[in-house]
């Protein structure tokens, strides 16, 4: 009995073995996935593995972009697996998508086998060297010996400091040699020591100044969503009445409906949330990075202001803007500390006038010119207010994807969000064709919540083939294409910037969406005029074991304004 | 201005590439740029030599500690530090101009180190500056190859050790 035991303990597995076992040590319970040839050891180990869910997906772009809405929507590290060659450089967007936003994913490509490497053999690509600019770190795997441990530390790059992705890439003859299988507890890397807490004399000298400022703002980003500090950012605008302005990346870090809240800042930001950046005079930024989207002319940006800056990573500081106190650390470790760190209030001696007189120059902005989503009756529909209905028929509790474009800048304007991760989007990179794998990353993570692509008739197309997937998985998520026949933003571009000149961007009536829902084994639903709207999205709402596509067809006229031109400062806004 | 980068990384395969690239896909200048092991086998050190704003060099600095190969990162200017460079020479050597050449190679304190039919071979290390100046005085007897190897410097203090 004895002796079995110890064979059992000392019993080697192969590399595809042990690649699986590391997922599930790691807690891994889905990876989407694209089989190919030197993965097949890998596809083998699968067949009848019981501990991890694949989701066989249409194409790997597809598979990183769901990875990433898994990662986005739950907080934990989204994976894909894919084969070498093509498989490998098909997930090159999706990296730099996660990239750009700091997203927690490892991907996972299969290589031609070691002795291979270099002798331009089938499906060989160098991935390691074209990922290289595109995910946070990389490995090649060259010996078994290694394996365990690289996917432990893969995980742990992945996921601590800045998050963002991580590649791994198998040569085939790692995957079929044998080893024992040891999975390290910890990750050490002693070049790799992210800083966590914020230094205790720049949070002094932080709080001086954003106690002392009679038109503090604060402007929150993705960091804010990624370090899941949205309890202590409340808190903190809260305790201390100041207002809150958030990029793209950070809707839902703070409520949406709450009444410090003054929209999302930048381009396509609200009135209120860009006048304030150019009136205040102490900014607090909190994990976000001063993006030119966000900063229009970057010397115009709160050049009133002392900044604040809070930020994990040290390169976002003063990259873009000169800032005054900058606060290295994990975002909800620093505001924690900088709560502690609020003065009593009989301390703060005067400050409750010069907030409220603040407060109120703030509201004025917001009554004069708030967000319109009117929608006359006899009109064409308008893509504001089918997703102010999205946002009103469920409650605002949605998990919404976007595409990239009019669609992506509507859906942040018009939709409310109150929580966390219920917002996906591609917001560094804008990479259309994100939304639907996005929307299914996240339905597979949430099986029972409503999750909505706002999608545009161009972004949609660019991975439909994803439908295959969510039907195959029975995913109901809801495509709600605001079809305007066009590549909207571009056309509001040329429509601005270059005299009307509609320079391949009108895409036509094709494809007929509602068909395509059908062909695939989904539900299509059309709505041409107002009335139409609410139908069927209660209907779509109703369908709960496969895709809908919802085919809004929407005034093609509509813009996305506010609009600040690009380099220009953000007070300069053309509005409707 | 000019500034000395002197960084340890780990010594695995393509590091150099993810610190060139780095440099690359940035838009940062490289001056120079010298890599070998260090005391340490898993250790290499990278001097670098850049030039760039303010601004930009301390974008750079913050860039290379963000890789996770690179164990520390060090700017040498503005302090205190040696600065080596070593070149080779292959000079035009004649009956004639020989004992000139010598000379030369003496008062730099270089040396020959090969002597052919037609040519010597110098080899001279210093600082730049040194060096560009042997090179002025080698020109007009006609330099056939050079070969340098940029910068490598260290703190007078052990500070990167």
């Amino acid at each position: 009995m004895k002796q079995k035991k110890d064979d059992k303990k000392n019993k080697e597995l192969t590399g595809a073995e042990i690649f699986l076992e590391s997922l599930v040590k790691e807690g891994v319970d889905t990876v989407f996935g694209y089989p190919g040839g030197v993965v097949l050891p890998i596809y083998d180990a699968l067949y009848n593995y019981k501990k991890l869910r694949h989701i066989l997906v249409r194409h790997e772009q597809g598979g990183v972009h769901m990875a990433d809405g898994y990662a986005r929507a739950t907080g934990k590290p989204g994976v894909s697996l894919v084969t070498s060659g093509p498989g490998a450089t098909n997930t090159v967007t999706g990296l730099a998508t996660a990239y750009m936003d700091s997203i927690p994913i490892v991907v996972f490509t299969g290589q031609v086998p070691t002795g291979l490497i270099g002798n331009d053999a089938f499906q060989e690509a160098d991935i390691v060297g074209i990922t290289r600019p595109c995910t946070k770190h990389n490995y090649l795997v060259k010996d078994i010996k290694d394996l365990a441990r690289i996917i432990k530390e893969a995980f742990y790059i992945a996921t601590t400091g800045r998050p963002g992705p991580v590649l791994v890439d198998l040569p085939k003859d790692v995957l079929t040699a044998t080893h024992k299988f040891h999975y390290p507890a910890k990750a050490s890397i002693p070049s790799y020591q992210p800083t966590y807490k914020g230094h205790p004399g720049q949070i002094k000298r932080a709080m001086d100044l954003i106690v002392n400022a009679k038109r503090p703002v604060i402007y929150a980003g993705g960091g804010a969503v990624n370090s899941n500090a949205s309890k202590e950012l409340t808190a903190f605008a809260k305790k201390l009445k100041i207002p809150v302005t958030t990029t793209l990346m950070g809707l839902g870090a703070f409520p949406g409906t709450d009444p410090l809240f003054m929209g999302m800042l930048g381009m396509h930001g609200t009135y209120t949330a860009n006048m304030a950046i150019t009136n205040t005079d102490c900014l607090i930024a909190i994990g976000s990075r001063f993006d030119d989207r966000v900063t229009g002319q970057v010397e115009k940006f709160a050049s009133n202001a002392k900044i604040v800056h809070i930020d994990i990573d040290p390169t976002s500081i003063s990259k873009n803007v000169e800032v005054d106190v900058p606060i290295v650390g994990d975002v909800s470790e620093v505001l924690k500390d900088m709560i502690k760190a609020i003065p009593a209030k009989t301390k703060q001696k005067g400050r409750e006038k010069v907030i409220k007189e603040w407060l109120s120059e703030v509201t004025t902005w917001e009554r004069t010119h708030s967000l319109k989503c009117d929608q006359p009756k006899d009109a064409r529909i308008r893509p504001q207010y089918v997703v102010d209905r999205l946002y009103k028929l469920t409650k605002g509790e949605a998990i919404i994807s976007t595409e990239v474009g009019q669609n992506q800048m509507w859906a942040a304007q018009y939709y409310k969000f109150d929580k966390p991760r219920t917002f996906l989007t591609s917001g560094g990179l804008g990479t259309m064709g994100y939304g639907l794998p996005a929307a299914i990353g996240a339905q597979v993570a949430f099986p029972k919540k409503t999750v909505i692509d706002i999608a545009g008739d161009g972004s949609i197309q660019m991975n439909i083939q994803e439908l295959a997937t969510a039907v195959d998985e029975k995913l109901p998520v809801k495509i709600a294409i605001l079809n305007n026949r066009f590549l909207g933003m571009v056309r509001q571009w040329q429509e601005l910037f270059f005299d009307k000149r509609y320079s391949h961007t009108c895409l036509g009536k094709k494809p007929d969406f509602v068909k395509i829902a059908d062909a695939y084994g989904g539900v299509g639903l059309r709505a041409s005029k107002p009335a139409e709207v609410d139908k069927i999205i209660k209907e779509a709402l109703k369908i709960n074991d496969r895709p809908v596509i919802m085919d809004f067809v929407v005034d093609p006229k509509e813009g996305v304004y506010p609009m600040v031109p690009a380099g220009q400062p953000l007070n300069k806004m053309l509005l409707v | 201005m000019k500034h000395t980068i002197s960084v340890l990384v780990t010594n695995e395969f393509g590091v150099l590439s993810r610190i060139s690239g780095l440099f690359s896909g940035r838009g940062y200048n490289i001056e120079s740029l010298c890599v070998a092991e260090t005391a340490d086998p898993m250790i290499s050190r990278m001097t670098i030599v850049s030039v760039g704003e303010k601004r930009i060099i301390e974008q750079i600095l913050k860039q290379l500690n963000k890789l996770v190969n690179v164990v520390k990162v060090h700017d040498l200017t503005g302090e205190e530090y040696l600065k080596r460079e070593l070149a080779l020479i292959k000079v035009n050597a004649t009956v004639d101009n020989r004992t000139e050449i010598l000379s030369i190679v003496e008062i730099f304190r270089a040396k020959v180190v090969d002597v052919g039919i037609k040519s010597y071979t110098v080899e001279i290390t210093g600082d730049e500056g040194k060096i560009e100046a042997m090179i002025e005085l080698l020109r007009p007897f006609g330099i056939k190859e050079m070969a340098r190897t940029g910068r490598i410097a260290m703190g007078k203090t052990t500070k990167t050790k």
